[in-house]
């Protein structure tokens, strides 16, 4: 059921929690406000705390499609919002002078919306329904296109020096997540409401385990959030995060295991699943796991 | 403690109150505007707002903006909506709100030239008119080389700072990124630029006749200065102080740190636009100045903390250091390596290389050297002011 006006921030969580996300109050409140002011969200967390599943989620309560916008160093306006097509326009231009079309004729015609290609930002305020934009990892992406974005959020409007300015038909429901790559602007801080969102304490860890993976033994997914844990507390260069801990039961399960400390052969080829990094593999040894696997039981 | 506030009777009602929580956060070294105020009513319209909790999610929601604020906020939420009508406390120091605004470059300029609340002596201002470039003449020319030369063994004065700040930009500007995958019209590019063509050929009926061009840009580099201030640098540390502060007024993107036995973050004191203040600020930031160095657990702490936010592949890492270590020299090559890793430029400026017949031979100096992208003497403004040629190669 889409969210309605009267709707609180817990029935926003609860329905949140149906499609499998468990979010704590401060992050449901923020979402709950920046669907009920129509302001963008600026979720900033480390890495596999979940905040762009954030958007997947929300776009399923409001049952509306998610148009996603993925961030990187160098992204400009011709990948984020539009461009033109020009391999039709030139064959179009050359097409036109055989039929003995005149200029301003086919200009008009080339720089139409038929020549027009979508990038997320332009699809997203063009929808017929309000979409969930989730404008990942913005942190990424430079300042010039920070500034770019700012316009867009406040304005809701683009403006193609050739077609003129489109407005939105609908507002889209934004989302931004970062990761602290680069610290953002405060002007696009100030635009937008802002939760962090922090690794998960035990009891929600568990609830969040529960919700995605029902079959797992009560025992073992108690193991396994106490293991990943106490993981999290190790010096390490890449903290596992929670969809490292799913793949984690995900391989203990297709494993068979029952036991996190039953064989320490298994759970040292299951750390593939937690540790990514060389040093992070190396630093925890059988030994380290076995401690921790143990207090985690 | 947590009993809701009673305000005056007379108090003009929820809107005024809010104005009030804005401005006791903006006391308290948030920044926050009229919108805020605006949004956080607009918020409360939209939850239960007679229960405290919900209030203080929603408003964190709309005040805080970092994770540093959302620490804060409790605090200040309780400080100032249940304290039982007792006076919030205010922690900022009390120095004018348009000072803990960063100011635009050409207002940092006027400032440092100016030189505000510097103590003049006579022969200073006579020193300040022949720096100025129109000045006249080889007397000029022969003033400013004995300055240049002085091995700077006095106090750091805003007028060296000045001087450095010239030559920080310039060596700014030599610093240039030329990877990037955003491409601009240019004369002399590599691809074909589209857009401009199909615009062109409309007019040849379709026959391209010029192709306009377009190319990477290239972008400055971000500058981080390690500055070693241990016992072994007091010398020269006076020297590198000038030039960081002057690197720190000409690059808004530039950050700064001092090391001896620790690591201090300085960029926010040099930072300040008074520059005696900046140096006063910095002071107290460098206590410990002159003791001991470890310039290994510094760099690595340095790694672990700072660089995963600040430090980039478009950033160059600037070390000030004679590479005397307390610490093993192993430590300094990890260190070294994984900052490397991170896609950075390492360059390391060692006075002691000047010398006649010097060798990195302190161990620490020697596990560095692998890592180093770049090694050289400098221990006075001149040196530095030389290496922008060598920069602009990297």
């Amino acid at each position: 059921m889409p969210v309605k006006d009267t709707m609180t921030y817990q029935t926003l969580q609860s329905a949140m929690a149906d499609q499998g996300y468990i979010a704590d109050d401060d992050l449901a409140m923020a979402v709950h406000l920046a669907l009920s002011l129509g302001r963008p969200l600026l979720l900033e967390g480390a890495a596999g705390v979940g905040k762009t599943e954030v958007a997947r989620v929300l776009a399923a309560v409001e049952e509306t499609q998610l148009i996603r916008l993925q961030c990187y160093e160098g992204l400009d306006a011709a990948q984020a919002i539009y461009e033109w097509n020009y391999q039709r326009q030139l064959l179009s231009i050359r097409a036109a002078a055989e039929d003995g079309e005149t200029g301003r004729a086919v200009e008009e015609r080339i720089f139409s919306e038929e020549f027009l290609l979508e990038r997320p930002l332009l699809k997203a305020i063009r929808q017929a329904r309000a979409p969930v934009l989730l404008i990942d990892e913005i942190d990424r992406a430079d300042e010039e296109f920070e500034a770019y974005l700012l316009e867009i959020l406040s304005e809701f409007q683009i403006t193609v020096p050739e077609l003129g300015t489109i407005k939105a038909t609908t507002r889209p429901i934004v989302i931004l997540t970062a990761n602290g790559t680069r610290d953002l602007s405060d002007a696009l801080r100030r635009r937008c409401l802002y939760a962090h969102v922090a690794y998960p304490d035990p009891a929600m860890e568990l609830a969040v385990l529960r919700a995605r993976c029902p079959d797992v033994e009560d025992q073992l997914a108690a193991q396994i959030v106490g293991f990943v844990q106490s993981l999290r507390r190790e010096d390490l260069e890449k903290k596992p995060g929670i969809a490292e801990m799913l793949d984690f039961a995900a391989a203990l399960m297709g494993l068979g295991i029952a036991d996190l400390t039953h064989d320490p052969v298994v759970l040292q080829a299951s750390l593939a699943t937690l540790l990514k990094t060389q040093t992070d593999r190396s630093n925890i040894t059988t030994e380290i796991a076995q401690r921790l696997a143990g207090r985690a039981a | 403690m947590s009993r809701v506030t009673k305000f005056a009777a007379r108090d003009p009602g929820p809107a005024a109150r809010m104005a009030g929580f804005m401005a006791h956060l903006r006391h308290n070294g948030m920044r926050l505007g009229v919108g805020e105020t605006e949004t956080a009513l607009s918020a409360l319209a939209r939850i239960k707002a007679s229960d405290p909790e919900q209030t203080r999610l929603a408003l964190r929601a709309v005040c805080a903006g970092s994770l540093e604020d959302t620490e804060r906020f409790d605090d200040l939420f309780n400080a100032y909506w249940l304290n039982g009508g007792r006076v919030a406390h205010k922690v900022m120091p009390s120095s004018s709100p348009s000072d803990s605004v960063k100011s635009s470059r050409p207002a940092k300029g006027q400032d440092c030239a100016s030189g505000t609340g510097v103590p003049t002596t006579p022969d200073a201002g006579g020193e300040d008119d022949v720096l100025t470039p129109e000045g006249d003449g080889k007397l000029v020319a022969s003033v400013v080389q004995a300055k240049l030369n002085k091995d700077l063994r006095d106090l750091v004065q805003p007028e060296d700072i000045a001087e450095a700040e010239k030559i920080a930009h310039r060596l700014g500007a030599a610093l240039r990124d030329r990877r990037s995958r955003r491409r601009k019209l240019a004369r002399k590019g590599d691809q074909i630029h589209f857009r401009k063509l199909i615009r062109q050929s409309l007019s040849s009926g379709g026959e391209p006749l010029d192709l306009p061009k377009k190319r990477r840009p290239e972008r400055p580099l971000k500058i981080v200065t390690l500055c070693d201030v241990s016992g072994s640098m007091t010398l020269y540390a006076q020297v590198f102080l000038a030039f960081v502060a002057g690197l720190m007024r000409a690059d808004d993107t530039a950050d700064a740190y001092l090391f001896h036995t620790r690591l201090v973050r300085i960029s926010d004191a040099l930072r300040d636009r008074d520059a005696l203040r900046s140096l006063a600020r910095m002071s107290v930031l460098a206590d410990g100045f002159g003791g001991g160095s470890k310039i290994g657990a510094c760099l690595h702490q340095f790694t672990r903390t700072y660089a995963r936010r600040f430090v980039d592949g478009r950033t160059v890492v600037l070390i000030l250091s004679d590479g005397y270590d307390t610490d093993t020299a192993d430590l300094m090559g990890t260190a070294l390596a994984s900052l490397k890793k991170r896609g950075c430029k390492i360059i390391w400026l060692n006075p002691l290389k000047g010398w006649d017949g010097y060798e990195p031979v302190a161990r620490g100096m020697a596990a560095a050297l692998p890592h180093l992208d770049l090694f050289k003497p400098a221990n006075r403004l001149a040196d530095l002011a030389a290496l922008e040629t060598e920069f602009a190669r990297l």
